[in-house]
């Protein structure tokens, strides 16, 4: 007999599980149900109508079935019968059948939508409970019609019981999720924000998961919920443990719920109102504080819901990526957790710092843990975690640790996991080609990979490595070379095989003088691997042939010789017969001038994204690669000139030394006696009256954003309900580029997109500006890339304006952002002794070319914070320069096409006063006055 | 968007206790991913994190006696939380059934489904209190049969 059955416990079911557990083999099984499954079906077409019980249990056996795997083809209607039962036990039975196994284009949805429609309306909380769970399990587009209008008003009605409550909060929100379109917004959602002050914990914790999601599509309307949020949360984390009781779970006050207001407020920048914000702050240095409290108990509850509320808080500090301290704090958190002997603490820990790596303010804090993640990618024995550790190496890889992480991911990669070696290539490939500073570097990486890892090495992978080459004629004589030798090898890869004969047809003339790499030599080389690879490698070896008869005509007989053979001119693939003919015949009939001309070196390849890149955001689906990226710390010296535009590498070569240009400081102003520049506010005036009806007015809240990013490149530049603007943009010299992503956030198409950057007519002549027109129509959900070109001609004051016109449902939406291309971000840095620099420092003691802000800190005052953001502002640090410690001081050089023009700064904080006096000191006081109320708003 | 996609409960033998499934998916997708995972799952061994990449979800599991416990939730969401969403629906279904085991899920599977839709809709939690929740569950029991009632009813 079963296991003691409590409450309603159906015998005749017991006994019918009992059997099947008894069952000795499956066809026993199979039998047992058929025969239950005929005694049903008897029981349901019989002439006596069966008693609720009966078809409650008959029900319940078929469910039983259909979750053993079976499937069910009858006993819906007897289900929804039991639905308008008086009986609780036979009404949830019959609930759990629909919910389970009702499909939604049934017959039956009118007659479940009736039932349920009863039983919202019966003002019995267990009723109504029942009935909204079956609408929140089925989810459907019908449910969706039938009820969205409803539940909201049971939602906030004065007199709904707060259990009642929690279901319709939680139903409604699925429905929002399935059906955004069919729930209305309304009076009701002020009240539900208003749900975040209840009394009751449960209803609170419900309405939170609701108002996340909705905040999330409609900013604007849920933006009172921070400071009942924050407010909320506050309350929490002071609470003793006692306080909450119930909802206090293992010594931690109601985590589920704290977890959730720390959600919610992840869907908003940091809070406007400086009290909100200070709260919030308290909150958040809370939790970090009780991190290192010695724990309440020692179960494992207890530290598990600890840590969720903190790894939740430290999300939401990366997400407002706004106050230094409390980044540089949770690294600091996350360092501890990297070697604490719970695995799934580490796990985590590399998760969340792959996040953190991101932020300008604790890259460098991140980067301190190398050695760390290093041992965890050789030590930990959970793949999940050593996957997590790779993600971390990729996300805190930067010019000063490439070579160290490429090295360790080679490695790893001999011993790595099948399921994510793809991936590790991917990766190698991207950073062994973003940070290379030695393009022999890069081939010997690539090379490596395809050694180690031939099978993973996709298509992409070896076409960017013959772009490089081909894009980059320092590195094609080494590329030949090193392709060559690992050619020797007796079993090489076929993606070898492919990228050697692209790479010696186009560049084996550089090595055929030596005569261990003669023409023939190469050719045998090839040609010996030819048999063995599949038909798409041996059609390239074709190729190669061709373009070794007119690199080497003393070979061409030989060559002539292997294309005319039977096995090729007769070959059952069509491309390889066909190739074949028409070589041999190109071979014959063209005279050397047409040879060379048709088989000339491939032209350099267009400019574009890395193909790999776009795999590896591909491979991770939408969102999580592309984060990686536009995070990435990049300073303009990450830029690689792989994939740059010539006249970019042309001015790099043709710049004289950053040390050479300080030294003509003195005759800049000279030769530079520009107006001075016009106000900013004239600016605006112009930008209006020019097309007062065009152009919108600036969106609110664009100056803060166009603040934050003077000393960085990338992020989010806007975003309000229909549009998100992210910003990448990579500066050189005088010269820059700005990659601006237009996400369209609905579901809905954005129709005669028009972005227009605009200047005005002073900025005009001191900035030139080239944008190309993206696709006017903008799909839901999609993102359009545009870029920039951008070059300075000479300082300039204002920014240029973004505009943005389009239509959307019919309506038309216009709104415009400062641009930030800032004169700063054509700052090179310079390096100086101490000596040199007061030298200059004193060569610009004309009052006109000093300029001094003295001013109070608006953040704290963190050295290592400051020194971040001198570093990002883009001139270079200076250490042990200034007599005071306490001081900064940095140097570089602002690059216009007109001129260059050396700058000077010291940054001397008072921390007892909390302010900080600010001298920029340049051979031109519109620059020193631009630079110093650009840098002012920094600290 | 955060929130559970799926629960489901295994045994060590591989089989299926219970399956909720918070997002619609047709019968036949669900039988691949239950066996799918199931397997990934009896796979890894003891001492590994409680947490798998899979697709583009994490799976969160962990083992009580006999039975595996799995979540499927999206990357950002919060694992550890997760870890003490199934903790503490053992501890309902402990309070409910007293020293709850397989077998007591095996035979009352509808029971086990109550109990976790009194705790979770919609793929989220929606009453963390034990004792609220615990209520809910008993209250409906009052709305039953008592024992002598059960023991009359015919065993077919």
């Amino acid at each position: 007999m079963p296991a003691v059955s409590k409450g309603d416990g159906m015998r005749g079911l017991a006994v019918f599980i009992s059997d099947i557990r008894n069952c000795k083999s499956k066809e026993a099984e199979i039998k047992r149900i058929n025969k239950e499954l005929a005694n049903i079906r008897s029981k349901f077409k019989g002439d006596k109508a069966l008693d609720g019980y009966s078809k409650k249990k008959y029900v319940c056996k078929l469910l039983f079935i259909f979750l053993l795997g079976h499937d069910i083809d009858f006993g819906h209607m007897e289900a929804v019968n039991l639905l308008s039962s008086n009986r609780y036990t036979e009404k949830q039975i019959g609930y759990l059948f629909i919910s389970v196994l009702v499909n939604s284009n049934s017959e039956l949805i009118r007659l479940i939508n009736n039932a349920i429609k009863n039983d919202l309306a019966s003002r019995n909380p267990t009723f109504m409970g029942l009935a909204l769970h079956c609408i929140a399990n089925v989810g459907s587009r019908e449910m969706a019609e039938a009820f969205a209008g409803e539940i909201p008003k049971i939602l906030v009605a004065g007199d709904t019981m707060d259990s009642v409550k929690q279901s319709a909060a939680l139903c409604l929100l699925r429905l929002y999720r399935t059906s955004p379109d069919l729930v209305p917004m309304g009076d009701w959602t002020s009240r539900v924000v208003h749900l975040l002050n209840d009394q009751h914990l449960g209803v609170v914790t419900a309405a939170t998961s609701l108002i996340t999601t909705l905040a999330q599509k409609n900013p604007e309307e849920f933006k009172t919920s921070v400071s009942l949020a924050v407010s909320r949360l506050s309350r929490i984390v002071t609470s003793a443990s006692t306080d909450l009781q119930d909802y206090t779970y293992y010594f931690v006050p109601a985590p589920w719920l704290s977890v959730k207001l720390l959600r919610l407020l992840q869907c908003y920048p940091p809070p406007e109102d400086p009290a909100v914000r200070g709260r919030l702050t308290e909150c958040l240095e809370t939790i970090l504080n009780k991190a290192q409290e010695p724990p309440k108990s020692k179960k494992v509850q207890h530290s598990n819901a600890k840590n969720a509320v903190l790894f939740e808080a430290i999300s939401l500090i990366i997400h407002h990526d706004s106050e230094p301290n409390l980044l540089v704090r949770a690294c600091n958190q996350l360092g501890q957790f990297l070697q604490h002997r719970e695995t799934n603490l580490r796990y985590l820990a590399l998760e969340s710092m792959c996040t953190l790596a991101s932020s300008e303010f604790s890259h460098e804090a991140v980067k301190t843990h190398i050695e760390t993640v290093i041992n965890a990618l050789k030590t930990e024995r959970d793949v999940s975690v050593r996957q997590r550790a790779v993600d971390l190496l990729y996300a805190m890889c930067d010019r000063s640790n490439a070579q160290q992480i490429v090295a360790e991911m080679l490695n790893y990669l001999e011993t790595a996991d099948y399921s994510i070696r793809e991936e590790i290539v991917l990766k190698v490939a991207i950073l062994a080609e973003k940070y290379a500073v030695d393009y022999t570097w890069y081939v010997d990486t690539i090379l490596n990979l395809i050694r180690i890892a031939g099978d993973y090495v996709s298509e992409e992978v070896w076409y960017r490595v013959i772009q490089i080459v081909i894009n980059r004629d320092d590195v094609q004589g080494y590329a030949a070379k090193t392709v060559f030798e690992a050619l020797q090898a007796p079993a090489c890869h076929e993606n070898l095989v492919k990228v050697g004969g692209y790479i010696l047809g186009e560049f084996g003339n550089l090595i055929a003088g030596d005569p261990r790499s003669s023409p023939l030599i190469q050719f045998n080389l090839l040609h010996s691997k030819f048999h063995l690879c599949s038909v798409p490698t041996r059609a390239l070896l074709l190729s190669t042939y061709i373009k070794f008869v007119n690199l080497f005509p003393e070979i061409k007989t030989t060559i002539q010789d292997v294309l005319r053979s039977d096995s090729q001119l007769k070959n059952a693939d069509v491309e390889l017969q066909q190739r074949a003919v028409e070589y041999l015949r190109l071979s014959t009939i063209a005279s050397t001038d047409i040879l060379a001309t048709v088989l000339e070196e491939m032209p350099p390849f267009p400019e574009r994204e890395s193909s790999i890149l776009a795999k590896l955001k591909k491979k991770k689906g939408p969102g999580t690669v592309t984060d990686l990226e536009e995070i990435k710390k990049e300073r303009s010296s990450d830029m690689n000139g792989s994939a740059e535009p010539a006249s970019v590498n042309a001015s790099a070569v043709s710049t004289p030394s950053p040390s050479a240009d300080l030294l003509g400081l003195g005759a800049a102003p000279l030769a530079n006696s520009a107006p001075p520049p016009s106000s900013s506010g004239s600016l605006l005036v112009d930008v209006f009256s020019d097309s007062a009806s065009a152009v919108a007015p600036l969106a609110p809240g664009s100056d803060d954003n166009f603040a934050r990013f003077v000393c960085k490149n990338n992020g989010v530049l806007f975003e309000n309900q229909l549009l998100q603007i992210g910003l990448k943009s990579e500066f050189r010299q005088n010269l820059g580029r700005m990659f601006i992503f237009y996400g369209n956030k609905t579901s809905t198409q954005f129709l005669n997109f028009t972005p227009t950057v605009i200047c005005s007519d002073d900025l005009q002549s001191s900035l030139n500006l080239q944008t190309k027109p993206v696709d006017p129509t903008v799909d839901g959900g999609a993102q359009v890339q545009q870029v920039v070109n951008i070059e300075c001609v000479s300082d300039f004051m204002e920014a240029p304006i973004l505009n943005i016109q389009f239509r959307y449902g019919g309506t038309f939406q216009n709104l415009s952002v400062k641009l930030p291309i800032t004169l700063n971000k054509f700052f090179q840095p310079t390096e100086m002794s101490s000596q040199d620099f007061f030298q200059r420092w004193k060569q610009l003691s004309n009052p006109k070319q000093e300029v001094q802000n003295i001013f109070k800190a608006k953040h704290p005052m963190d050295a290592e914070i400051t020194k971040a953001k001198i570093i990002g502002f883009g001139s270079a640090l200076l250490e042990e320069v200034d007599p005071n410690p306490a001081n900064f001081v940095g140097a570089g050089i602002i690059h216009t096409k007109t001129t260059q023009i050396g700058c000077l700064l010291r940054l001397e904080p008072n921390l007892q006063a909390q302010m900080y006096r600010l001298t920029l000191r340049t051979s031109k006081e519109a620059v020193s006055q631009r630079l110093c109320e650009l840098l002012s708003e920094q600290f | 968007m955060w929130k559970i996609h799926f629960i489901l409960l295994f045994s060590r033998q591989g089989k299926l206790r219970l399956q909720k499934w918070y997002t619609t998916l047709p019968d036949k997708e669900k039988k691949k991913i239950v066996r799918e995972i199931v397997q990934i799952i009896l796979s890894r061994n003891q001492k590994t994190s409680s947490f798998v990449d899979w697709k583009d979800l994490k799976l969160v599991y962990k083992r009580y006696a006999s039975l595996y416990f799995c979540c499927a939730i999206e990357d950002q969401d919060n694992e550890l939380l997760t870890l003490e969403i199934v903790h503490r629906y053992v501890e309902l279904l402990d309070r409910y059934f007293g020293n709850v085991c397989e077998l007591d899920i095996i035979f009352n599977f509808e029971k086990a489904y109550f109990i976790l839709d009194e705790f979770i809709i919609g793929g989220e939690v929606q009453e963390t209190s034990k004792r609220s929740a615990v209520k809910a569950i008993e209250d409906s029991d009052m709305l039953q049969e008592t024992v002598e009632e059960y023991m009359n009813k015919p065993a077919f």
